[in-house]
Formats: structure tokens, sequence, C-alpha cells
């Protein structure tokens, strides 16, 4: 598209704008990237290899994909009932709800644990019980899963209720008129409607979940093996001054970031208009 | 941010109001019920737990906790430092939005493309990178090392975290009400005989703050609870480099429940008050622009 003359600055201008924008790109945003893979083979394949084939390693990988399936599938399914409520439905204090189901992304990632801690743990106001009862929440697999949960809880709801809004109730209201049941509706005029939405909502989630650091730490309890998801394990390696095994470990993580973010630029392409939400 | 737009009253007017009673379509009863439960165990209940925990104190003990000088330091450094990150971020921001949406050049697309890395990227992998970027033999910390200037392990190790993370809020609040801009304004401006920078400092700039203002509360947001990219970078050395998440975590390790939650408390208020502005700020930016999100 060519622009009319009188909107544009001179080149001199142009290039340095475009000159700084690139270097602070690459210097803050780029270069941090490019060094996870950098110091992850800076031993070669071998040393890569062995980090990630560690016994402790692969205990971190396989619990942090049970905790990712977890959050990711509750937060789907709660997304889209959520989605529906608000909406298909008219009624008093929407708009405080959809702030509510915002809500945990103002909360730092630590105090999301903490209030886990503080329900949970000995000291906490179901904690007892639960230790009468010989119930492990605090310190294993389930209070993971529900502080990622936590912090993963807006994604999937807040990317399908804009563009439900905008669909309206008018396809639905004429299934429903044409005699179409609930669960009809919703599985063959709603979802068809909303699948890149979704999809994109699922893949922003899964990221974050897999990634979720601050929160699952203070509920984690820190046991190699059992209780470490893929980002506490960095962190051990990297405290025990296991850098090359600590980078090794990043990669993989990173590597999802990089194809989380190349799904994203595939989606927002079928999305059209380009979703900036984050 | 999604759009938090509160009902105003004359939209509420002019739409044909879908009633509960009247809607044909089925299960309100049944996804707001489950609405209700899933957010309130999740999320409202255990928030609840945090003030009922904090009520039981007494209010001396509170203060006490509150004014002791690691608190109110690593309270400062959390805040002060988020405020500067988001400060810098601000006009980092400013000149990629302006270069990603005006210019035409070869790499736009891989540049704005990038720009969410910190999004995606998990913030301990952020952490340990940066570190070592950073540390007196990294990439870019042997170059500062001569200089006489030390980022990792130091309060500016904690502002280069800070501006990594918080850049793309501001860079994707920006750009989409910047593409929206009339072109004609600006067109105007320039035929009535205003000079380029006359017309981006009264023309554009007017119309674009809301939206910075935004980006800039939503950087300083989300830099203000950070934890996992700041904790490798900072030295961690309480009342120089020792934020106040950490704070939380060495408080909950020592078995001090009631620093841990009290603090946590003062920083949830925090987001409390940082979530009205930005909504309010979100309302405005709408307003001045025409533009819902």
């Amino acid at each position: 598209m060519s622009r009319p003359p009188i909107r544009s600055e001179p080149t001199a201008v142009k290039w340095t704008v475009i000159g700084l924008a690139a270097l602070f790109i690459a210097l803050f945003i780029l270069l941090p990237l490019v060094n996870v893979f950098a110091q992850a083979f800076v031993k070669g394949w071998e040393a890569f290899g062995a980090a990630i084939i560690e016994p402790d390693a692969l205990a971190a990988i396989e619990l942090t994909l049970i905790v990712t399936a977890i959050s990711v599938a509750a937060n789907t399914a709660m997304g889209l009932v959520m989605a529906w409520a608000i909406t298909k439905f008219s009624f008093p204090g929407k708009s405080f709800l959809i702030t509510l189901v915002d809500l945990p992304f103002s909360v730092s990632p630590v105090v999301a644990g903490l209030v886990f801690v503080l329900l949970f743990g000995a000291q906490g106001y179901v904690g007892p019980w639960l230790a009468d009862h010989d119930i492990r929440i605090l310190f294993a697999w389930p209070g993971i899963a529900l502080a990622t949960i936590f912090v993963t809880f807006p994604f999937v709801a807040r990317e399908l209720i804009p563009l439900m809004q905008e669909q309206g109730t008018t396809e639905e209201e004429a299934a429903v008129t044409l005699g179409a049941a609930g669960w009809r509706v919703f599985s063959r005029v709603t979802l068809p409607n909303i699948k890149w939405a979704l999809l994109y909502g699922v893949l922003l989630c899964n990221a974050r979940a897999m990634g979720e650091f601050g929160a699952v730490s203070v509920v984690s309890g820190h046991v190699r093996g059992e209780t470490n998801t893929l980002p506490l394990q960095v962190e051990i390696l990297y405290n025990e001054y296991q850098f090359q095994a600590s980078f090794a470990v990043a990669s993989l993580l990173a590597l999802l970031a990089i194809v989380t973010l190349l799904a994203k630029a595939t989606l927002e392409a079928r999305l059209g208009t380009g979703s900036r939400r984050h | 941010m999604s759009d938090l737009t509160l009902d105003r009253p004359t939209r509420a007017r002019t739409e044909p109001r879908l009633r509960r009673s009247h809607s044909v379509l089925p299960g309100f009863g049944l996804t707001l019920g489950l609405t209700l439960l899933w957010l309130s165990l999740v999320v409202l209940i255990p928030l609840a737990a945090l003030f009922f925990k904090t009520a039981e104190l007494s209010p001396s003990r509170i203060v006490a906790i509150l004014s002791a000088a690691r608190t109110l330091n690593a309270l400062k450094i959390s805040f002060g430092l988020a405020l500067i990150a988001a400060s810098v971020n601000l006009v980092l921001g400013a000149v990629i939005v302006w270069a990603l949406v005006r210019y035409e050049f070869p790499g736009r697309r891989v540049l704005d493309a990038l720009i969410d890395i910190p999004f995606a990227l998990p913030t301990a992998v952020a952490g340990i990178a940066l570190t070592t970027l950073y540390a007196e033999n990294g990439w870019i910390g042997g170059w500062l090392a001569p200089l006489g200037i030390k980022v990792s392990f130091t309060p500016l190790g904690i502002l280069v975290a800070l501006i990594f993370i918080g850049l793309p809020f501001v860079v994707r609040t920006v750009q989409p009400v910047l593409e929206d801009l009339d072109h004609e304004l600006e067109e105007a401006a320039a035929t009535l005989g205003a000079g380029r920078w006359t017309t981006i400092r009264r023309v554009v700039l007017p119309a674009v703050l809301p939206a910075f203002l935004t980006g800039f509360a939503l950087a300083f947001a989300r830099a203000v609870g950070e934890y996992g990219s700041v904790i490798f970078i900072a030295g961690n050395l309480p009342n120089v480099s020792e934020i106040a998440p950490l704070l939380i975590v060495i408080r909950l390790e020592e078995f001090r429940y009631a620093d841990a939650t009290t603090i946590a408390a003062t920083m949830l208020v925090a987001s409390f008050l940082l979530l009205f502005v930005i909504n309010g700020l979100q309302r405005w930016s709408e307003s001045r622009t025409g533009r819902t999100s």
C-alpha cells in the first residue's frame, strides 16, 4: 500500500526508527532466547541428550505433561461453560463477572501459590482435616495442578467471550426454534463458529501451564523426581551450578515457546483480523 | 486485558435486551451455576482465605510486619523498579510500535512475531538466560564489565528482567490503536500547514495516549508481581535486591505465615487497585478512539 507522502517522515528518520526498533528487539528479546540454545549445546549433542534423558528430568517431563493435561482440560471445559453463560444470556452483574474471570491475571504467581498453602497447608483451613484423612494436596501433584489451574484460569474464557459476544445468539435461537436440543445447538452451531478462537485459547493456556514457575514453586515442595515440574527442574539444576544441564532442560521449554508462537501466527492468519489480545 | 466495559446506560437502553425469562436458549441456570461454583472454588475462596488469615492478626502486628525495614525495602524495590521498567518500556515500545505500524521494511513480520517471546517463554527460562547473558563473562555482560557496569546480581539486573517481561504489554496494547488511527486526521493537519512533528505531537499522540497509559499500567502490574524471571538475576540481597514476592517465599519457608500473608495481602490489594485503574484506562481509550477491543 503506497501512503501519501504527507504522512511519512524523512528517510533518515524512518531508518533510524527502524534500526532502533530492530536493535531493541534483538537485544532485549531475541538474544535471551538464542542464549538458551547456545548454552544448552555448549558441551555438544551428547551432553545435551544426557541431560534430557536423566531420570529426574524425565520425571519432571512426565509430571509437567500430567499437570498440563489436567489444567488445560479443566480450563477448556469450564472456559466454554463460562463463555456460554456470559455471552448467551443477559443478567445483572455481567461485566463484574467478566472482571472476576480475568482476576487471576493480576495476581502475583507467588501469591497464587500462597493462597493454596493457606488452605491446604498444616496451618491452613482444611489442612488438618486432609491430614486426618491421609489426603495429600500440598507438596503433591493435586496442589501443583490447582495452582496451575488458578494461573491459567482466564486464558480460554477470555478468547471466547469477545468473539461470542460479537456473534450474538441469532444462529442458536434459529436452531432451537427448528427443534434442536441444547447439546446439539452447542456442538453443531456454536462450536464450528468459535473453533479457531477456542484453539487459540487452548494454545496459550497450554504454554502457560507448562511454563508456570512461581505459583508451582510455592506449592510443590521441590521433591526431586516426584514433585518437580520442568521449570522447577531448571531452577534446581541451575542452583547446583549444573548450568549446561539446566539450559538443556530449559531449551525444551524454549522450544515449546517457539512452537506456540508459530502456531499462534498460523491461527491469527485463520482468525483473519489478527487477534492481539494477550 | 479483554474488554471490561461496564454496561453503559445508553447502550443498555438501545440494545434489544434479551431477558433471561425470554431467552429460548437452554442452559442458563446450569452454566451460570457452574461458572459461579468454579470461580468460587478456584479463585474467590482461595483469595478470600488470604484476607481471612490476615484479618486474624492484630492491627499492631500487621503494622509491625509492614513497617519492618526489610519488608518496606522489598516493597520499595518491587514497586520502584516496576515503575522504572514500565517507563523504559513506554519509550522502547513507542519506537517499536511506530516502526512496525508505519513503515514497510524487510523483516517486519519477523520482528513483529518476536515481540510475543516474553509472553511465551517460561519465566524461569527467561531468568537463567538473562542472568547468563548479563553476567561478567556473558555475551552482553562481557561488553559492559570493562565499562564498570555490573548487571547480573544487582538491582540493574532486576530492571533488565522487568523490561523483558513488560515490553510486549506496551507494544500489543498500542499497536492496534495506532493501526486503526484515521489517516485523514493527519492529512488534514498537514494540509492546514502543521509540520510533521507538530502533527505527531498534536494529532497522533492524544489519540494513542490512553493506549500507552493502559500498556504502561499492564506492564507495571505484571512487573510488580513478577518472580521467576527476576530471582535468578537479582542476587537477592535483603534490603538491596530482594523483591517482595521473594520475601513472601522466604517468610513461608521460615514458617513465618503471618509475615507471608500480610505482605501477600498488601500486594493483592495493590493489584486490585491496579486492575481498577486499568479498566478505567481501557474505557477511556475505547471512548477516545471509538474502538472496542
